[in-house]
């Protein structure tokens, strides 16, 4: 017991928030990585997995055994080390957002003050591990890919920080928790639609999904910037991008859909968590259509895009929200 | 300037077409089966590997033996040979092989045997793990095959 | 939105390998790319790898035994090679075609022509980046592909049609069942129109790219929609016309600028067309025997003999010679990929390499046939 008190309860918490996230991780990504391939499955008329448990409940499960027992294959030539940390780097930062997630009244594990800009900077701690991936491969492919998921990011970004911006505008604070006590009569994405919308397009280029999944564009790049993974290494890319997805429809739904606001469930306080992650497993829901949709866009049309249209708009939509908030 | 904003309204009009089509897929009913459970059935026309056809009285094949298979297939992979036991009214094969890694499924064999005593059954899917396996014996494999539910379809 | 050309400093260029594995090559074709940034500076076709010295066997054997080789020539539409084979012996041998016979042949070429078509229109939006059109697209072609599997005994290497006509007559449900799937297919085009040809996306990544002008596809010649695609309405059914084509009524689809954009709108007219042909095809397909008695060793004369079809994917041509025996004296194929895969190199210069995937794709390329 003596132990256990001189421990900071700070510490401990964090402590125990850790290895909550690292498994929640975990089975998020199985859960989106069967979701996804079910959907992907109806949306083309066929099934999906169907062989492994009831429905191919256990398909993710199996193949991450065999992806962890596959041989991890390193090509000669390799920049050594980099090849190594760049899977590292993908996943790492990804447990961090998690700190500052607001699930449910009180089931956060720290409310930063600037909460949102924090998850904003540990999402792009992802670019650093593609790019890595990329250039430590010594493979064209790779590379092409490394080089388009710098450039993209960059540029997506920014429309993305315009937008949570404007909301900052609003409230007057990035903590995670202010922004969601904030929408109490309204939701944001009433007040700030196009802001909404335009946060949830970058979320999906900032996650490498199709239609902006040009790092790893199959079709030209074979598999882009993961050519040259395999086994574990490859499953690390795979559990990040998908927990980036799950981060970012987080970050959506706080500032725009009202986090864990919805009708008040009869089981307590954390029991309204049901409702914040009803509203991010519909956006990524959406974000799995997108994918299942639409045709990939080429590089410089991602770009234009970017900078003639999502750039351009956020500005005018922080101008316009600075100045009803000065009126108002 | 007109341009850049109708771009962007008829772009945004046509996504959402596509999601509607996507969306409608979702909820229709699925196209496939599962295929080693359930099996589709196979086409009346569809040709699978040659088999030999029997008489019906005596349960003996009908092929005469007479070779003509073996010299028109294009891919020269049947042999047959025959000869006329004691007490029986013609020959009768004695060899009948079939070389099925060659076999192009083309229809010739059936078409020119003179007594119709070639068909093709409806097996697919055959894999093996050496040539060997494919080395058809069809004198020896004609019960099997009957029994497969095998039911001839005439080739006029 | 064509992007400028670069100025190419020929030392920076770095080469990529595409192939003979790589997703987008459908088949066994190797392209070796040399890349400025992402500008293609230079592209090299390699081909050869499937090469199975088709012809040299047409020249060993007794013309009938050729029959089954024709159709994996290209082996997402086998019966207009085989049509043409068979056209060629036919004009040699002065063989009159039982008339059932010739209608049913025009009926499985135009499926096969359909079926092949919906094969490229989903690797094409594969190429593209888009994973479900395909799987729509193999749900329609199933639907033809059962009814061809039903009528030639296959679903891709189909060996059915014989000198003077095919080898057996039609199931009795054929006509309905055919004009049923046509139905069904006359509404698919709705979601096709919806998920990708009005798709944003869709039309900016085909429109202005990979233009091929009337010269460059002269000069290359290429044929099929490819070059209707540019504008030139060339089709073998009507400029050449063979078989009953001249009695039907349908249109020759063509494209106005030649880009991407244009090649895929002719494919989807084309198989609006076929389908208008099989119609008109299955409502006077006349009575009577299918296939001519032929005695049972027929000599080719003397001399040569060139017929020409329209493949799915262009001019299907074969030169026949005959030396007074029963097998060909010699035999050339004219394939239609290999003139279009030649243009390859000129287009693609200055191009982005996404747009050269494009590109590449929307001349619906068969290795195969290439390399024979
Ligand atoms: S189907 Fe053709 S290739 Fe096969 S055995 Fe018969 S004649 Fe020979
Ligand atoms: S052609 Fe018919 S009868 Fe002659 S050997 Fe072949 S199967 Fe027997």
């Amino acid at each position: 017991m003596d132990i256990l008190s001189n421990i900071p309860p700070h510490l401990f918490r964090m402590i125990i928030a850790v290895a909550v996230v690292l498994g929640f991780v975990f089975a998020n990504a199985t859960v989106m990585g069967y979701l996804e391939r079910k959907l992907a499955g109806r949306f083309q008329r066929r099934l999906g997995p169907m062989e492994v448990g009831w429905h191919g409940i256990l398909q993710m499960p199996v193949d991450g055994i065999k992806l962890i027992a596959k041989q991890l294959i390193v090509p000669d030539n390799v920049a050594g080390i980099l090849f190594y940390v760049a899977p590292l780097i993908a996943m790492s930062p990804v447990a961090l957002p998690f700190l500052v997630i607001p699930f449910a009244p009180g089931l956060q594990v720290i409310d930063l003050d600037v909460g949102a800009i924090f998850v904003l900077t540990m999402i792009s701690f992802n670019t650093v591990a593609v790019f890595l991936a990329g250039w430590s491969s010594n493979n064209n492919y790779a590379m092409i890919g490394a080089m388009r998921a710098v450039a993209q990011n960059i540029a997506y970004e920014i429309p993305i920080l315009l937008s949570v911006l404007a909301i900052g505008l609003m409230t007057n604070t990035f903590s995670m928790k202010g922004i969601i006590e904030a929408q109490k009569s309204i939701w944001f994405i009433i007040v700030q639609p196009a802001a909404f919308i335009m946060m949830f397009i970058c979320s999906i280029a900032e996650t490498n999904r199709a239609p902006f999944d040009l790092p790893e564009a199959e079709s030209e790049l074979t598999a882009g910037f993961h050519t040259e993974y395999s086994g574990i290494a490859f499953s690390l890319f795979m559990i990040a991008e998908y927990t980036y997805m799950f981060v970012n429809c987080c970050l959506v739904a706080t500032l725009f859909l009202g986090g864990w606001k919805g009708i008040p469930l009869p089981f307590g306080d954390y029991s309204s968590c049901i409702w914040f992650f009803a509203k991010v497993y519909f956006l990524m829901f959406v974000i799995v259509w997108c994918r299942w949709t639409f045709p990939r866009v080429r590089f410089d049309q991602l770009m234009n895009f970017a900078w003639k249209y999502l750039i351009p708009f956020s500005l005018v939509n922080l101008l316009i929200t600075a100045i009803l908030v000065k009126l108002l | 300037m007109k341009k850049y904003f109708s771009d962007l309204v008829t772009g945004a009009k046509s996504l959402v077409a596509g999601f509607i089509v996507t969306f409608k897929a979702l909820l229709s009913p699925v196209v496939t089966v599962q295929y080693p459970r359930e099996k589709l059935p196979v086409g009346k026309g569809y040709r699978g590997h040659p088999i030999l056809i029997l008489e019906d009285d005596t349960g003996r094949p009908k092929c005469i033996a007479c070779g003509s298979c073996m010299r028109l297939c294009p891919s020269q992979c049947i042999t047959v040979q025959g000869e006329k036991k004691e007490g029986d009214k013609r020959k009768y094969p004695t060899v009948f092989q079939v070389d099925f890694t060659r076999c192009s499924l083309c229809g010739t064999c059936s078409e020119v045997c003179p007594v119709a005593a070639l068909e093709y059954s409806d097996v697919y899917g055959l894999a093996g793990f050496t040539r060997e396996e494919f080395q058809y014996d069809l004198l020896a494999d004609l019960p099997g095959l009957v029994e497969t539910g095998f039911k001839p379809v005439s080739a006029d | 939105m064509t992007p400028q050309a670069v100025s190419k400093p020929i030392h920076y260029r770095y080469f990529i390998n595409m192939g003979p594995q790589h997703p987008s090559t459908h088949g066994v074709l190797r392209l070796v790319v040399g890349l400025y940034g992402e500008y293609v500076l230079s592209l090299e076709p390699v081909i050869g790898y499937g090469h199975r010295m088709q012809e040299l066997m047409a020249e060993r054997r007794p013309w009938p035994a050729f029959l089954p080789n024709t159709a994996r020539m290209d082996y997402a539409c086998g019966l207009p090679h085989q049509h043409c084979y068979l056209l060629a012996i036919e004009k040699m041998l002065g063989i009159a075609v039982a008339q059932r016979g010739e209608y049913l042949r025009v009926i499985t070429t135009e499926i096969n022509r359909i079926v092949s078509h919906l094969l490229w229109l989903g690797a094409n939006l594969l190429d593209l980046g888009a994973f479900t059109p395909i799987l729509y697209c193999f749900d329609d072609r199933e639907n033809f592909l059962d009814i061809l599997e039903d009528v030639t005994g296959s679903r891709l290497t189909h060996c059915w049609y014989r000198a003077g006509g095919v080898l057996n007559d039609v199931p009795a449900d054929f006509a309905d069942r055919l004009r049923a799937v046509i139905k069904r297919m006359y509404g698919r085009f709705e979601i096709y129109k919806n998920l990708v040809t009005d798709n944003i996306i869709f039309q900016k990544r085909t429109k202005d790219i990979g233009i091929i002008t009337p010269d460059l596809a002269r000069r290359y010649g290429a044929t099929g929609p490819v070059l209707r695609g540019s504008g030139i309405a060339y089709d073998i059914r009507k400029s050449m016309p063979y078989s009953i084509y001249p009695q039907l009524d349908f249109d020759i689809p063509v494209g106005e600028q030649g880009d991407c954009f244009d090649r895929y709108i002719v494919h989807i007219e084309e198989m609006r067309q076929s389908l208008r042909i099989i119609e008109q095809c299955i409502d006077r397909l006349p009575e009577g025997e299918v296939r001519t008695k032929l005695p049972k060793k027929m000599t080719l004369p003397p001399g040569d003999c060139t017929f020409s079809v329209e493949g799915a994917r262009g001019e299907v041509t074969y030169y026949l010679v005959g030396d007074g025996s029963d097998v060909p004296y010699r035999l050339k194929v004219r394939a239609p990929c290999f003139s279009n895969l030649s243009l390859l190199p000129e287009l693609c210069e200055d191009m982005l390499l996404a747009d050269m995937i494009a590109t590449m794709g929307s001349l619906d390329l068969v290795i195969p046939e290439v390399d024979r």
